[in-house]
């Protein structure tokens, strides 16, 4: 096996198994560090740099990371990595004179983004501070996308939504509501340097079966109905409603329907809960608002009486699943007829685009999604770029910012002329954490406190008005534990083999066993057989390091639970282990060498 | 905050042995031992034979004398018994406690300085008596806890840190003991912890004195060029002659290897030990040949590892000492005193 290559950015930022596995490679941990500081502003912004929408995303982002945190191959339990992030959004001061700001003159290109959503926004914040002149144009009558329009505010506050849309449209962004795009041709005609479309995937599906014309009135699709909710033009719902669906749409839908006055709210699942598509969490808080979720119930027919909806039939279903969880054979052991008044229909969404003429200049692929290039987000016409759910079909928020930071760097090379794939690369800045004898730039101890857990407003008052926040955020309690279950995967264990003496000290007081010293092997999988842990997933590394003076053995660190304890650092008589805080850079448009002159 | 204390973690799915007990449930207190002493390693396969024998640390006494090493009882089974004894003075210490109480498992840690100056005829005794317990000689060439002085294991030629050369010949513990009848002699390296670790654990299965000479260098005042304790000269000259398994009494012996090579050796606890000779010519049962194999070394600077010798056939100080199954503690006061008539008869006997 050849050494590590720790030149590679990648190697140290896969470390950081939490920045890794977010879209938009927020640096968290030093954030938390931050945090910890009680510097929240700067954790703010911090956090701004990479994922914009901080105070929203502390709420509601889908949160990749917390199930990559390395904290869960410990204790089991994630650091409460996107609540943190609220924190710094609650607790920080006034921050708008430390945003980039707009520029005192344009530099004359002008950019077209179609959809007021996340991914639009973000292209805006990145281009607008540089001189461009954004246009936003959104169809609805306010700006945020789905943010707005479906994100219920019991979720995410209007108040938070609009201050962190203001923060970019104050960068001189011009944003022109009521607006729909009806032509792609047209609006090229006007000559824009480049058209960025950010207008996400906007339709509902639909569930054809017996009886859905008839009761059209009582169903629902659910993006529309949550929609329709937002801009106040629906203020009640029927008594018994039940849900299509068990994604997170079926979520929101249910817990609005509560608060419009309905009674007895069922979500109706085909399959039993392993193969539920809502992230866990918001199963928790629907469950907790004592929504009945139901297992094993195949939608077949919508029941009507004198042309109203009064019930929907369900066939029951039983599964066989195998040792892998997957199902391998299924069958309709029954049939179930529950009553209800309406029907809301959260089976999914999809892509469409009936404003791009066939002739645009613009490719389609398979199910009408546009042939979109994933590394410079251009489509098949030059200067045309989508993102967002736009791009490949719905994902979520912090991939919408994701696509926009890439097409905003797209844009900007398209606009000087620059090649779109010579990137500006990722780095790494290693940078020693040492300050002394047993002393350390971060708090090295381990802290084996449990995840604290996230407190509600009581049941009995949540529902009085349809935008009460249900989480009420971090207490101080919470904050001071919470910062110190991560476990600073950013200060990295950094090897100098020609230092080491083998003398066993680092292996010996690593206190999860993830060191070894061994005869230079031929593959990885007979290195892995070696380790404490031999069952280690394969998609954590292995360093690997040169040959070290006094043997020719190697260093092998296993990277899948090393705590960043520091321990080994301090146990090493020679500092050849040193830990390093590391920097990880990843470039936007203001990180491009050639920047605007 | 910034911390040097060995965090204990249960990691999900953290391997266990036969008690349920993690590797880490073997650990001690934090060492406050110079970063990079060979003590610590040998600390740490202590911990991890023990581990690897799911021995519970409550039947285990510590015993020590006083050096770096003797400090190191510690740092490993913080669960066991154990007590820092005089300077030299742990081997009878040790005899004692063994011959009180027989079922409980004796390790005896202890430094060149503490062996082989000021305790090296208590050291001798405890061999000759054959008391039942491993017996770990940390050998770094030096005093290290009194900052670098020459022991009496020193090379002669060897450097200390400030440049004065060793001219008083060296006492190599391995031959010393072959000389008075030793039954288990070994030698290894805290580098080395495979090799430590099995030998450790086929020590503590012996009945008998266990010897485990361990080259275990001192970072801070024998670890320079010039030495012959440091790491880097040990590295170079070390060479395994013997490898040594221990395979408890529920195994079957399942590796095989070439006729000639292997050598099981069966132990009284219905255990064996599995000898592999790396050097062909080497007879680690016969004593005289392991001497002058050993002695020979000395010439070559050749730094022999490995289980030197092993003699399962001698009885242990509680056997031929014919000491009873009931620790002391537990024979009732009555039975220990019989009172002013017994001893009247007994002495009576001699009169
Ligand atoms: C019910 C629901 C709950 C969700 N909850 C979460 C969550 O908790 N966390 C999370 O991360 N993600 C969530 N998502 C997903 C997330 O909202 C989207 O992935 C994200 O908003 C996509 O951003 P976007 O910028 O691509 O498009 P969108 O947010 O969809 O914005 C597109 C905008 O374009 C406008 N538009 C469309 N066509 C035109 C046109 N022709 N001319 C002008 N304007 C047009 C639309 O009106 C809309 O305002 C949820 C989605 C739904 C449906
Ligand atoms: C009776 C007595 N004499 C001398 C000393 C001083 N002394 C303390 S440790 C030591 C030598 C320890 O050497 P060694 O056993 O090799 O231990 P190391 O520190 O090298 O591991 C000496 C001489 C003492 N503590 N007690
Ligand atoms: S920082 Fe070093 S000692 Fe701590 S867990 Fe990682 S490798 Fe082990
Ligand atoms: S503690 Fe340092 S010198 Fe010793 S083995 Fe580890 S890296 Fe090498
Ligand atoms: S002085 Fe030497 S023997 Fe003592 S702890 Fe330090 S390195 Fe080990
Ligand atoms: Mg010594």
């Amino acid at each position: 096996m050849k050494p590590t290559d720790t030149s590679n950015p990648d190697y140290f930022h896969k470390v950081v198994d939490c920045q890794w596995a977010c879209p938009a490679h927020t640096p968290v941990p030093a954030y938390i560090r931050l945090i910890a500081q009680g510097r929240y502003s700067d954790a703010y912004l911090l956090n701004r740099d990479s994922n914009v929408f901080p105070g929203i995303l502390g709420r509601v982002c889908d949160r990749p990371c917390e199930p990559a945190c390395r904290r869960t191959r410990v204790d089991g339990e994630p650091v409460a990595i996107c609540r943190l992030k609220r924190v710094a959004a609650d607790h920080r001061d006034d921050v708008t004179s430390r945003l980039p700001q707009k520029p005192d003159q344009t530099n004359g290109k002008r950019i077209a983004l179609i959809g007021a959503g996340p991914a639009s926004f973000t292209v805006a914040n990145d281009l607008a501070p540089l001189g461009y002149e954004c246009t936003i144009f959104e169809k609805l009558p306010e700006a945020g996308g789905l943010m707005r329009a479906n994100i219920p505010a019991f979720r995410l506050p209007e108040k938070v939504l609009n201050e962190e849309l203001q923060y970019i449209l104050d960068m001189g962004v011009e944003l022109k509501l009521n607006s729909p795009v009806s032509s792609m041709k047209a609006l090229l005609d006007e000559g824009w340097d480049a058209v960025f479309v950010g207008t996400g995937a906007p339709k509902g599906k639909d569930l054809h079966l017996p009886g859905r014309e008839e009761a059209d009135a009582n169903i629902h699709i659910g993006i529309d109905w949550l929609e329709s909710v937002a801009f106040e033009h629906i203020d009640s719902i029927g008594k018994n409603v039940l849900i299509i669906g068990v994604g997170n749409t079926a979520m929101d839908c249910c817990r609005t329907s509560l608060r419009l006055g309905a009674e007895n709210v069922k979500v109706m699942a085909r399959k039993p809960r392993n193969f539920f598509k809502a992230s866990e969490w918001e199963l928790e808080d629907a469950e907790e608002e004592n929504i009945q979720i139901v297992v094993n119930h195949s939608p077949k027919a919508f029941v009507t009486e004198h042309g109203k909806l009064v019930g929907m039939t369900f066939e029951l279903m039983e599964y066989d699943v195998d040792d892998k969880g997957e199902i391998t054979g299924q069958r309709i052991i029954g049939e179930e007829t529950l009553p209800c008044d309406d029907v809301i229909l959260a089976i999914g969404q999809e892509n469409a685009f009936p404003w791009i003429e066939k002739d645009a200049g613009i490719e389609f692929g398979k199910w009408d999604v546009p042939v979109v290039d994933e590394e410079t987000f251009e489509s098949t016409h030059e200067g045309v770029f989508f993102g967002g759910d736009s791009a490949f079909g719905p994902k979520n928020i912090i991939w919408a910012v994701e696509h926009g930071h890439q097409a905003a760097i797209s844009i900007h090379r398209h606009c000087q002329g620059l090649g779109l794939r010579d990137r500006a690369p990722r780095e790494v800045e290693l940078q020693s954490a040492k300050m002394g004898m047993f002393e350390w730039r971060y708090s090295n101890a381990y802290t084996a406190a449990e995840r604290r857990e996230m407190e509600h407003v009581a049941l009995v008052d949540r529902f009085q008005r349809l935008n009460i926040e249900v989480e009420l955020g971090f207490n101080a309690e919470q904050i001071a534990v919470e910062v110190q279950r991560c476990l600073n995967c950013d200060v990295q264990t950094v090897f100098e083999a020609p230092l080491c003496e083998e003398c066993d000290a680092c292996i010996d007081v690593c206190p999860v066993e993830c060191l070894s010293i061994t005869p230079v092997a031929d593959s990885e999988a007979e290195l892995r057989a070696s380790l404490s842990q031999p069952e280690a997933p394969e998609d954590q590394s292995l360093y690997v390091s040169n040959p070290l003076p006094l043997t020719g053995r190697v260093m092998i660190k296993d990277e899948n639970v090393c705590l960043h304890c520091g321990l080994c650092a301090e146990r090493c008589p020679t500092s050849a282990w040193d830990m390093k805080e590391g920097v990880i850079k990843i470039p936007h448009a203001d990180d491009q060498v050639e920047t605007v002159a | 905050m910034t911390s040097f204390v060995k965090p204990k973690i249960r990691r999900l799915n953290e391997p266990t042995n036969g008690l349920g007990k993690t590797r880490a449930d073997y650990d001690g207190a934090m060492s406050t031992l110079c970063a990079g002493c060979g003590h610590d390693s040998v600390t740490a396969a202590l911990a991890r034979a023990f581990y690897e024998l799911s021995t519970d640390p409550k039947d285990v006494v510590k015993v020590s004398g006083i050096g770096c090493s003797s400090k190191t009882t510690t740092y490993f089974l913080k669960d066991a018994h154990g007590a820092n004894t005089v300077h030299g003075r742990m081997p009878s210490f040790a005899t004692g406690a063994a011959a009180v109480n027989k079922n409980l498992t004796y390790v005896g840690v202890s430094g060149d300085g503490d062996s082989l100056s000021i305790g090296l005829g208590q050291m001798a005794h405890a061999i000759r008596r054959n008391v039942d317990m491993i017996y770990m000689l940390e050998n770094n060439g030096v005093y290290g806890l009194t900052k670098g002085q020459f022991s009496a294991s020193s090379d002669i030629g060897s450097k200390a840190k400030k440049g004065a050369t060793n001219m008083l010949p060296p006492i190599d513990p391995a031959i010393m003991a072959l000389s008075i009848g030793a039954t288990f002699v070994a030698r290894s390296f805290s580098g080395d912890k495979q090799q430590l670790v099995s030998l450790i654990k086929a020590g503590i299965a012996h009945r008998g004195f266990a010897l485990i000479d361990v080259i275990s260098p001192c970072v801070s005042f024998n670890d320079h060029k010039g030495s012959t304790k440091s790491y880097a000269h040990t590295y170079q000259y070390y060479h395994k002659a013997v490898h040594a398994d221990y395979v408890p009494p529920s195994e079957e012996i399942t590796a095989s290897y070439d006729e000639g090579e292997a050598m099981p050796v069966e132990l009284h606890d219905g255990g064996s030990i599995l000898l592999r000779k790396l050097d062909k010519d080497y007879d680690p049962t016969n004593r005289a040949s392991a001497m002058e194999k050993l002695m020979q070394s000395q010439q070559t600077q050749e730094i022999l590892t490995g289980l030197l010798y092993i003699d399962e056939s001698r009885p242990a100080m509680a056997e031929h000492k014919k000491l009873p199954e009931t620790p002391l503690h537990s024979i009732p006061y009555s039975k220990l005193n019989p009172g002013a008539d017994a001893l009247r008869k007994l002495q009576d006997e001699f009169r």
